[in-house]
């Protein structure tokens, strides 16, 4: 679409009638075969594609499981375990939809660290950047209320301590936390609106990918270098070339996915779901699925009063914070130049910051005392400086490298230096694939 | 650059584990369970892992016999016995040596009735608070799921390594361990009235069950040795039948859908090479 006029031209009799009526085969030609892409972009480019398939795979399994299950804090358990076992091909349907969630949040974590790496965020991809920030957030909420459906002992504790964070806030806090739960605790009422809430947000995030997809059509994908595309050259069709290419990551993720679903489908959860949920009896440590851990790992980090907040009031704003720092990030980077393949600090930063968010990720599934606290502490410090302070102050102090003229002379140097070099010798991997 | 890049984040790396390793030593007040289960063989294990229906026989066989005493199985219909080896007239004989309640009759009046192929295992308790008033306040928990609702935690880095060794056995080893575990505590343990002491349990040093197999208590007709260890093997891999009955198939169907995306994933392969042959990228 950023290229300009629709070169779409139906060939058949009933092509030109539907075109002159409804140009919806205009706008698929136009959306998904003649767009422009850069010609280099790499593999961390797909995710976005097998994300699109990820959110189709879960509605899928997820409209044919809700057709056997029961909502009801008396029956949901037992029909759940009625779909493992006895309805045909259950097991298969539970064991996608349950590992599809995790394998959804796999590819939206490499799909946002793709977009931090490379600038994917800077203008004029601003509000780009903050639909894929609400994507998540409903995906976070549809993901929380999904797994409190199956009520498992951790499917009631967590939905517990979940909706206790709002308590919290001064003043509405305890209103806020009785609408969420249709009363004093998690109980009836709280499993049927979060069923009703898991079955409509999904179509909301759908929603919510349109405006995202349009948004990216509008401003064109970045790419590796961060250079914008200057010239016909650049690009290459969307179909064939980023079809073919997409389709073979899906395939590979696919398999990834087809390993844990068919081999070790309880490996992402917890045992403690296969207990039925028990008001009376608390599990000794309440852990919410691995996709939630760095958020839990910084909200128990807070162990300390600031003035007039309390650290439980504390922790909870650290965590919303954690995720709300994400919708400013545009305005936070003050580089220049985008991608970090230039920015040889930012680069050191990121990557740190990577390493630093998979041990918030471990220190939330530790329980919190001792030495795991004040470790805690130090990784959520790192987590919001790097956006607080490194980001902002990295664009004005550091020196970037050259940055090349265009894409076409991007991709031409390096494939002269490759020609140059043995083969099997190291390709700069930011210009894979 | 790349270099210096690499140095850091193998020295922040090493680091991280140092504290963590020191994190894990000051948190010794007690952490349960005491000792943690051994890995066991299981024909079920791995990519290509089948139930043994002569193990699984004999596991029902200490199940029925003794456990079955305390501890239900009602997720489990009498049918599905079938991926035991049974017959359908053997079913049909176990089924009818249960009673189960059924009705209300034209009378009104609720009814006992032999037991059909499509029931499931009736509980030895009318209901929860009368299984726990007959055990000390501590409701013996239902078997069907015991398999899948317990497990040691495997710590760092073995969570790992589990990934690519398809360790999903965590269960059976735990429920091995725990029946063969029960010892006299060593001194200075204090085991309070009514528990046993037992290293391999999950949240204690001691439960509320008392040893339940011993060795000779369970005979068997198939020259299988009829020790403590055997029993509590084979009722384990009974109880992970009971868990998770469709592990065969799983399994099965997985290697066709490897299989099928390794060929087709090569295709693609293939064809995108192709594709961008003439694009440098």
């Amino acid at each position: 679409m950023s290229a300009g006029h629709s070169t779409y031209s139906p060939k058949t009799g009933i092509g030109r009638w539907f075109d002159a009526r409804l140009p919806l085969p205009r706008l698929v030609y136009d959306s998904f075969v003649a767009y422009p892409v850069p010609r280099n972009l790499n593999y961390a480019y797909t995710f976005g594609g097998i994300l699109t398939l990820m959110l189709a795979a879960q509605i899928l399994t997820g409209v044919v499981l809700a057709m056997h299950y029961s909502v009801s804090t008396e029956l949901a358990f037992n029909s759940v375990e009625k779909i493992m076992r006895d309805v045909n091909s259950g097991w298969l349907l539970r064991y996608l939809h349950a590992n599809g969630a995790s394998f959804f949040f796999v590819a939206v974590y490499v799909h946002i660290f793709r977009g931090l790496y490379y600038g994917s965020y800077k203008a004029p991809r601003e509000l780009l950047w903050i639909l894929g920030c609400i994507i998540y957030l409903l995906m976070m909420a549809t993901a929380f209320m999904g797994y409190v459906l199956p009520w498992g002992q951790m499917s009631f504790w967590g939905a517990t301590v979940i909706t206790g964070f709002f308590t919290a806030i001064p003043l509405v806090g305890d209103w806020i936390q009785q609408l969420l739960l249709g009363g004093f605790a998690v109980d009836n009422p709280t499993l049927n609106r979060f069923f009703s809430l898991h079955y409509l947000l999904p179509f909301m995030i759908a929603g919510v990918v349109v405006l995202h997809v349009w948004a990216l059509h509008v401003a064109g994908q970045t790419n590796p270098t961060g250079i914008e595309v200057k010239s016909k050259t650049d690009t290459v069709p969307f179909t064939p070339y980023a079809t073919v290419k997409d389709g073979f990551a899906m395939v590979v993720f696919l398999l990834v996915f087809a390993y844990f679903v068919f081999y070790i489908p309880n490996y992402l959860g917890h045992p403690d779901n296969y207990v039925e949920a028990n008001p009376l009896k608390t599990p000794a440590h309440i852990v919410p699925e691995w996709y939630f851990l760095p958020f839990y790992a910084i909200l128990r980090a807070i162990t300390f009063n600031i003035g007039p907040i309390d650290s439980k009031l504390g922790g909870v704003i650290a965590m919303f914070g954690a995720i709300a720092v994400l919708f400013v990030v545009p305005w936070l980077d003050t580089s220049k130049v985008r991608s970090a393949v230039y920015r040889p600090w930012y680069k050191l930063f990121f990557w740190l910051f990577v390493l630093d968010s998979i041990f918030l990720g471990w220190l939330g599934s530790r329980p919190a005392e001792g030495a795991y606290v004040a470790m805690a502490q130090i990784a959520t410090l790192y987590y919001f400086a790097f956006f607080l302070i490194l980001m902002p102050l990295l664009g004005l102090i550091e020196t970037p490298r050259r940055t090349p003229n265009s894409i076409t002379e991007a991709v031409l140097a390096k494939k002269k230096g490759a020609d140059a070099t043995p083969a099997g010798a190291a390709a700069a991997p930011e210009t894979n694939g | 650059m790349k270099k210096i890049l690499h140095g850091l984040a193998v020295l922040g790396f090493g680091l991280a584990m140092a504290i963590s390793a020191q994190a894990a030593e000051e948190g010794e007040t007690p952490h349960y369970p005491l000792k943690k289960p051994a890995q066991e063989n299981w024909s079920f294990a791995g990519p290509f892992g089948t139930y043994d229906k002569g193990q699984l026989q004999r596991g029902f066989k200490v199940y029925r016999e003794v456990c079955a005493a305390c501890h239900g199985l009602s997720l489990v219909s009498f049918r599905t016995l079938e991926d035991l080896g049974y017959s359908e007239a053997q079913i049909q004989t176990i089924a009818s040596e249960y009673e189960v309640e059924d009705g209300p009759d034209e009378a009104g009046e609720m009814f006992t009735r032999p037991g059909k192929p499509s029931d499931h295992f009736p509980s030895p308790y009318a209901n929860p608070e009368q299984a726990a008033a007959s055990n000390n306040g501590a409701a013996p928990p239902d078997l069907s799921l015991i398999a899948k609702a317990r497990a040691v935690e495997r710590g760092f880095p073995t969570f790992v390594f589990d990934i690519f060794t398809q360790y999903a056995e965590a269960g059976p080893d735990y429920i091995h361990a725990l029946l063969t575990g029960y010892e006299d505590p060593p001194e200075g343990t204090e085991v309070p009235d009514g528990a046993y002491y037992n290293p391999y349990f999950l949240n204690a040093s001691a439960l509320a069950m008392p040893p339940p197999l011993a060795d000779g208590q369970v005979t068997y007709d198939d020259g299988a040795p009829e020790t403590l260890d055997q029993y509590s093997r084979d009722v384990s891999a009974f109880l992970m039948w009971a868990a998770e009955p469709h592990l065969e198939e799983r399994k099965a169907t997985g290697f066709t859908v490897v299989v099928f995306l390794v060929l087709f994933g090569g295709l693609v392969y293939l064809t995108k090479r192709k594709i961008w042959a003439e694009v440098p990228h």
